[in-house]
């Protein structure tokens, strides 16, 4: 039918010193029931059967059933980004609702279809800074999450935005105002804050916001544990809200996929990254809904888009949509109110580091100074300690930082308790 | 009424899931608590606490299954039929996949926990390293990209911090005009200046022009392969030797890798890094738009810049390396987007190297019977031969006033997702095809007699095919009111009596 005699025709044009010379050295394929054998077998490899209190931005939560149903359906699962909306109201519908819930939470105006994570939300809202106030350096709380930081380095380093970093308070573990106000000239775009910061403690957002709008800078307020936007009261004072919501019905699947999120203020739509979903009318005034602003975008603006970003993390927003939706109003305080209250009731057996308010973490001294030492006792119990934050910080090398959810219960915190006290 | 493949049915009308929310309806219950209750405003101070989360949504169970079901069924997804959205890979997602990667012991496997409890994640990450090091061709392979964007910049930084060594990060970034627009965005976001490059006659990179660019400014030339035209550039080996003769480094999008595993190799042809859509060619979901995987492979010479951390065996056991002193650093939180690798691995192990071949091999010959079968009805401007896609334009049709996105938007009432439409920029009124290996031939075949009938409808009828989709739950929607009164979110409507006082 095509013309051709052979099906190696259909590559023979390829230029003789372009193509490969010997085949692939890949075993040949394997049956379905020799796959799930295979990641059966790597499962039982990993950690099966253990009680953890890690949290540290990726947090165990119990995922309600319906999450996985409804991503699991072949027409969300299997559809590309909604470019032809006709044919994806379903999706874009989703989106719609998926920003207004963020914008409900976070006490935003508008907020995006969703960005790779939180590790990479928190560049894109720092180069979003960057080109709303013209200036380009940003200051980071040094108690923002360590692999963030590290991620804001990579994105902004190479575009000559230098990226300061300024102190925690070394006796209640927030970030030092003093210090703060020192990083923040002229120059700054950005404060870039973490709440619960990365050792689980409140930030106060109308103190930040003051130093840094009195700089004519921006306030971004970055989250890693979603669940607390359920008790917490939104940071208003901030510009641009960022983080990860892998806390909404996203198993942590050893690092990702997750989504993360970038919320903003109305007056500053046009500078906002990644994909938008908006209201409008189809032809017979019918209320319908299609990706919109798409000239920030990089398929329209190439190089001078306001991102490079194009596919995002739809499914797993929408996984986070159920999850908003199975819980809602009420559900997600309830939620909130239980992690408030396992992880203080952790904390009340363990010697705490800092003394300011924490929502589901906090960092404690480990016994004998040593945090591995502890794990290693906690190990033969079936119990996967606290993370240890040497690492991290040389200066809290003696201290771990414990994560308690709705998922730990008692009887597991009173063997900590034994072990650690 | 029937027209093509389909049929109208019935279906469920649905609002917005705030629309349906009532005081005190709820759809969850939570255990109770084995600790004593705390006081919110006590123990994180009344400032810091809200009273409620307003105007959030509160409904039962079944409302919430029912809401999201009925929206799936305005959707269309390659469950349903073909979707031949050229570039972006459309092939059939394998479901024992899906059920891999929910396995327990790696879908709740924390990043933290310590690495002796992590040595199955870590042996599939590393097999995958190994598998995607071989199709490419290259030494050394990163996973830890969340998309192909994310793969562009992590491989643009290598090549800059590869450069920096060398003493000069150098200033430009070459890309040809039929580039993907996410190529141009990448250099300028690691700093780099664009420069655009004409393609030649053929839809091609023209060497002539390449070596005029090339100086000693030029850090790297950006190419995809085959291109965005679905021609393999058949001076791919010669470009690679303009570029690298000043000193710059080649930067293959392997968007279209999926003409080409088991057949050719980058690493082969002279590319020195370059990026794999795991969505794409390793069939994982595109879930309407993410997420998706962005694995980076390089040569040996890129390797110590690639980000951290790295894998490395020790003693037997797996453990990340963190202390690579000539990193760009850490692209991404964590170790990549794990739960798309699970899948991307187990679709390579299902197919195996010759299985990989069998599929490049068919998704050449849908693209070809395609271009074979719709060449008679629509202008096809490059006559280059069309490896996995094929790229046609809306000049004949455009006579009668009818553009691709009109023939894309009657398509949908055939029971197809369009093409991609006007995309490459390189042809005008571009309709780009790209069938996978996955399609039946029964598929295609209902494909072409739907572009074939449209085709004569525009004859007859331009009118008619210029207010298409008729068949769809909305008809064609407004995107030019959308973006000049964005409505982003939904609000409470303000009953009409207060909004009166």
């Amino acid at each position: 039918m095509i013309g051709m005699k052979s099906l190696d025709e259909l590559h023979a044009h390829l230029p003789a010193d372009a193509v490969i010379q010997k085949p692939l050295d890949i075993a040949p394929g394997l049956s379905e029931y020799e796959i799930v054998d295979y990641f059966k077998a790597r499962a039982a490899e990993c950690a099966s059967g253990y009680t953890s209190f890690l949290g540290g931005g990726v947090y165990a939560h119990y995922r309600p059933v319906m999450c996985d149903v409804i991503a699991s359906r072949g027409e969300f699962l299997t559809s590309y980004t909604p470019y032809q909306a006709e044919m994806a109201q379903g999706t874009l519908m989703t989106i719609f609702e998926f920003q207004t819930m963020i914008c409900q939470l976070t006490g935003m105006d508008v907020a995006n279809a969703s960005m790779y994570d939180g590790s990479t939300a928190v560049p894109e809202a720092a180069m979003m800074a960057c080109r709303i106030t013209g200036r380009d350096k940003v200051v980071v709380a040094r108690n923002v999450h360590p692999e963030y930081r590290q991620v804001l380095d990579t994105y902004l380093k190479r575009q000559g935005l230098p990226v300061e970093t300024a102190a925690y308070d070394s006796k209640r573990g927030t970030v030092d105002l003093d210090d703060l106000a020192k990083h923040v000239d002229g120059h700054t775009a950005a404060v870039i804050v973490q709440s619960p910061n990365f050792f689980g403690g409140i930030e106060h957002a109308a103190a930040i916001a003051e130093i840094a709008h009195k700089a004519g800078a921006l306030l971004i307020w970055v989250f890693t544990e979603a669940v607390s936007l359920g008790l917490l009261e939104p940071a208003t004072e901030a510009d641009i809200v960022c983080g990860e919501l892998q806390s909404f019905a996203i198993s942590p699947s050893y690092g990702g996929p997750y989504a993360g999120v970038i919320a903003t203020k109305e007056k500053f739509i046009r500078q906002i990254p990644g994909r938008l979903a908006g209201e409008t009318r189809d032809a017979d005034g019918r209320r319908a809904y299609c990706l919109t602003l798409s000239t920030r975008e990089q398929h329209i603006r190439r190089e001078k888009a306001t991102s490079n970003i194009c596919t995002n993390q739809a499914l797993i927003a929408l996984m986070a949509t159920v999850f908003m939706g199975v819980y809602g109003k009420q559900g997600l305080r309830d939620l909130a109110h239980q992690n408030l209250s396992k992880a203080h009731y952790l904390a009340s057996k363990l010697p705490l580091r800092f003394d300011g308010p924490f929502f589901n973490e906090f960092v404690a001294k480990a016994k004998n100074g040593s945090p591995a030492g502890q794990n290693a006792a906690l190990r033969e119990r079936k119990i996967i300690g606290g993370i240890p934050l040497g690492d991290f910080y040389p200066e809290l090398a003696d201290c771990a930082l414990w994560c308690a959810t709705e998922m730990n219960k008692k009887q597991e915190m009173d063997s900590v308790a034994e072990v650690c006290a | 009424m029937s027209l093509g493949k389909t049929v109208q049915i019935l279906n469920q009308n649905e609002g917005l899931l705030f629309e349906s929310s009532s005081p005190g309806k709820i759809g969850y219950q939570l255990p109770p608590l084995d600790v004593p209750a705390v006081d919110p405003r006590k123990v994180l101070g009344a400032g810091n606490t809200r009273d409620e989360i307003t105007d959030f949504p509160e409904v039962s169970e079944v409302e919430v299954i029912r809401h999201f079901t009925r929206l799936s069924t305005w959707n269309y997804g390659i469950d349903l039929g073909l979707f031949p959205l050229g570039s972006c890979t459309m092939k059939y997602n394998p479901r024992v996949n899906e059920l891999v990667a929910r396995t327990e012991g790696l879908a709740w496997a924390h990043p933290y926990q310590p690495e002796d409890l992590s040595q199955g994640a870590m042996a599939i990450t590393a097999e995958l390293e190994r598998a995607i090091g071989e199709i490419t061709g290259m030494e050394s392979v990163t996973l830890q990209p969340a998309a192909g964007a994310h793969g562009e910049m992590t491989g643009i930084l290598v090549i800059r911090s590869y450069l920096e060594k060398q003493g000069n990060p150098r200033k430009i970034v070459l890309v040809p005009d039929s580039a993907h627009g996410t190529n141009p965005a990448t250099a300028a976001m690691v700093g780099y200046e664009v420069r655009t490059l004409k393609s030649n006659d053929k839809g091609m990179v023209d060497p002539a022009t390449l070596d005029a660019a090339m100086n000693e400014d030029v850090a790297a030339f950006m190419v995809t392969n085959p291109n965005t035209v679905g021609v393999f550039e058949e001076n791919i080996v010669r470009i690679a030797g303009i570029v690298h003769a000043k000193g710059g480094q080649v930067y293959m999008d392997g968007a279209n890798m999926n003409a080409l595993v088991g057949i050719a190799r980058p690493g082969d042809f002279g590319m020195d890094v370059m990026h794999l859509n795991l969505h794409k060619t390793m069939s994982t979901p595109h879930g309407g738009g993410g997420p998706g995987a962005g694995a980076v492979a390089a040569r040996a010479h890129l390797e110590p810049y690639l980000p951290t951390p790295r894998l490395k065996q020790e003693n037997g056991a797996w453990t990340w390396d963190y202390n690579r002193p000539d990193t760009i650093g850490k692209v991404r939180a964590f170790y990549g987007n794990f739960g798309v690798l699970v899948r991307a691995l187990a679709y390579i192990m299902a197919h195996g190297g010759p299985g990989l071949r069998n599929a490049t091999v068919d998704a050449l010959l849908n693209a070809n019977y395609l271009r074979k079968r719709l060449e008679p009805h629509f202008d096809l401007p490059y006559q280059s031969p069309s490896m996995h896609e094929v790229v046609f334009s809306h000049s004949r049709q455009e006579k009668r006033g009818v553009k691709t996105m009109d023939i894309a938007k009657r398509l949908i009432d055939y029971g197809f997702h369009p093409y991609t439409t006007a995309f490459p920029m390189i042809v005008p009124g571009a309709m780009m095809i790209e069938p996978t290996e996955t399609e039946p031939k029964q598929e295609l075949d209902l494909f072409v007699d739907a572009m074939t009938a449209i085709a004569k409808e525009i004859e007859a009828d331009p009118e008619f095919v210029l207010k298409a989709p008729y068949n769809t739950r909305v008809s064609r929607v407004d995107e030019t009111l959308a973006a000049r009164k964005p409505v982003l979110r939904w609000r409470p409507q303000v009953p009409v009596s207060r909004a009166a006082d």
